[in-house]
């Protein structure tokens, strides 16, 4: 364990009160050097992280809108905004497609980035090269997958509808981004490009720390191939899988540009999340009361799967 | 390598390319569509045959400035994040603090706070403050990308260097700052380097913010060039695709050249 100056022999058994002045001021002057190097980090996190949450709380019960930065009045009014929210037609919507977008992505991702995470497990010429070079759709920025896929999904133009339609799966171009019934599927699938690359970066990790004796062992008993999976690889795995798929969760609610580059939350809402409903309040509407309600149901689910990561984390750690 | 064992990879390497194409054919198809000029092209063929630049010189006109700006903002929120991030992961990884374990739950916790809920106090404050469309509050709100994420991988790999190195000096006399600063700092050369280029890509790659805290058209990022495009029926999709690709060039150029920092950080996305 690392040992500090400060928590040294003396100045770890030697209650402060019993200790002489010079020392006692020695060591308070000690531990504020050293708190000194927190200080910049806890202002910074105060201000753009503790500060957004208690604000956005706060604004949740506010009639906060385009009046309030004209007088800098924004009246209380309780539980109005979460009324509103609630009872407007659009919130189940958002709901159900928030749920469907998260369950649909995650899935995808996970199931293809583990398939991944397992063939470069097999170490093959180029296997580094192309795993790293993998990771490419998660470095882009968002709004530039958004942007191609955007026209690899047109429903004329597009590349996917040509060759679907040439080789003859399809007689009809599909309308991927402007159906309602289907933008959503369209909007997943592009989410799973960009999460896939995620999921086998950490399930490859997690590969790596098994051991070889497991398997050695394994193959001993007979179990190689799809037994060696259900019975070394997938408990061995869990805690990794746990992590990977909490950290999926969360960070697949925030998502706000894929939707926006691709479908604008459209057609017919067909697209909104709690995310996107939550900028379209706050933003397009200025109605920043019930735009900070929507995304305060935001925050509590996140949180929610928060607590769950910490707790899967520490058993990933303990195992 | 004996033939035997090349016979029986190379069915391997070969389907890890297949794989490879699939998953970066819209990255390959961003670059084709980007050199094929025509204007009100209704549909684009598999490779660029007439290759043309006018892509990218309508975006080179339309976003040279959207660039600049982006390149500002993304390299100022590499000083603010190390500036702020760097002493503090020293600080977690040496010193025993009550209250230390509070601030690392809640860096934890600060990473998974939907930006969105950000974006929307920021900007009543920003407001408030006068850092609506300016590089200052770009920048300021872009560490939110990185901080968390530098210090709890710098202080990973900090944790690594034997204390003795630091404890010798101390004894000579040096403060901790001095300490830190020619000691440690020169040490964790790589870990800064990984979570410097993490930061930039966070900052580069941002939407959230450019969308949120900018409304004119002076300072944009380039992030917001390409969802201006988006917004309408897109006439002619060469100059959009140039965009794309110039707004990737960080991504690949680190990805390339950078190779190990990148693996390293993506490691330590995996461990935090």
């Amino acid at each position: 364990m690392t040992t500090t100056l400060a928590a040294g022999p003396t100045g770890a058994s030697a209650p402060p009160r019993s200790a002489p002045p010079t020392r006692r001021r020695a060591r308070r002057r000690e531990l504020t050097a050293q708190w000194l190097f927190l200080v910049p980090a806890i202002a910074y996190v105060l201000v753009f992280f503790g500060y957004p949450i208690v604000k956005n709380l706060v604004m949740g019960f506010q009639d906060y809108s385009v009046r309030t930065f004209v007088t800098g009045e924004a009246p209380w009014v309780g539980l109005a905004n979460y009324a509103e929210v609630v009872s407007s037609g659009i919130f189940q919507t958002t709901v159900v497609n928030t749920v469907l977008f998260t369950l649909g992505s995650i899935a995808g991702q996970f199931v293809i980035g583990l398939l991944f995470a397992l063939f470069f497990k097999r170490r093959f010429p180029l296997s580094n090269v192309l795993r790293s070079l993998l990771l490419l759709p998660w470095l882009l920025p968002m709004i530039a997958g958004s942007a191609v896929w955007r026209w690899i999904l047109d429903q004329d133009g597009g590349i996917l509808n040509q060759t679907l339609q040439g080789v003859g799966i399809i007689d009809d171009p599909v309308r991927w981004l402007t159906s309602p019934d289907i933008a959503l599927v369209a909007v997943i699938l592009v989410n799973v490009w960009v999460g896939i690359p995620f999921n086998m970066t950490l399930l490859y990790s997690g590969l790596q720390n098994i051991p070889d004796e497991l398997y050695e062992a394994g193959a001993l008993d007979g179990a190689t191939g799809w037994k060696a999976f259900r019975h070394i690889t997938w408990p061995s795995l869990r805690p990794v899988v746990n992590v990977v798929l909490v950290l999926g969760v969360i960070y697949t609610l925030k998502v706000l540009d894929i939707i926006l580059g691709l479908t604008g939350g459209g057609p017919a809402n067909a697209t909104q999340t709690l995310a996107t409903d939550s900028y379209r309040r706050s933003f397009q509407e200025f109605s920043f009361g019930t735009g900070a309600a929507v995304s305060n149901v935001l925050i509590v689910i996140s949180l929610v799967f928060a607590v769950v990561y910490l707790r899967a984390n520490r058993r990933a750690e303990d195992e | 390598m004996s033939p035997t064992t090349t016979s029986r990879t190379l069915p391997h390497t070969i389907l890890g390319i297949v794989l490879l194409a699939f998953m970066l054919f819209p990255v390959y198809w961003m670059v084709n569509v980007s050199l094929q000029g025509g204007s009100t092209a209704a549909s684009s063929t598999f490779l660029p045959t007439d290759v043309t630049f006018d892509g990218y010189r309508t975006a080179i006109e339309d976003q040279t400035g959207n660039l600049l700006t982006s390149i500002v903002v993304a390299l100022g929120a590499v000083a603010v994040s190390l500036a702020v991030a760097t002493p503090a992961a020293y600080a977690v990884s040496r010193f025993r603090l009550r209250g230390l374990g509070v601030f690392l739950f809640a860096l934890l916790l600060a990473q998974m706070i939907p930006g969105i809920v950000i974006a929307n106090s920021l900007y009543t404050l920003f407001n408030d403050l006068g850092l609506l469309n300016s590089y200052a509050g770009l920048v300021l709100a872009n560490a939110t990308h990185g901080i968390p994420f530098a210090i709890l991988i710098m202080s990973a790999f900090m944790r690594s260097i034997p204390p003795a190195l630091t404890e010798a000096a101390r004894v000579d006399g040096a403060s901790h700052f001095r300490a830190f600063w020619s000691i440690i700092v020169p040490v964790s050369k790589n870990s800064l380097i990984t979570a410097g280029l993490f930061c930039f890509l966070f900052a580069w790659s941002d939407f959230m913010f450019g969308l949120t805290l900018t409304t004119g058209a002076d300072i944009k990022p380039v992030t917001l060039g390409i969802y201006d495009y988006l917004q309408g029926n897109v006439q002619s999709w060469g100059p959009v695709m140039a965009t794309a690709v110039l707004s990737s060039i960080p991504a690949i150029v680190l990805l390339v050249l950078a190779q190990r920092y990148i693996a390293a950080g993506a490691m330590g996305g995996a461990v935090k």
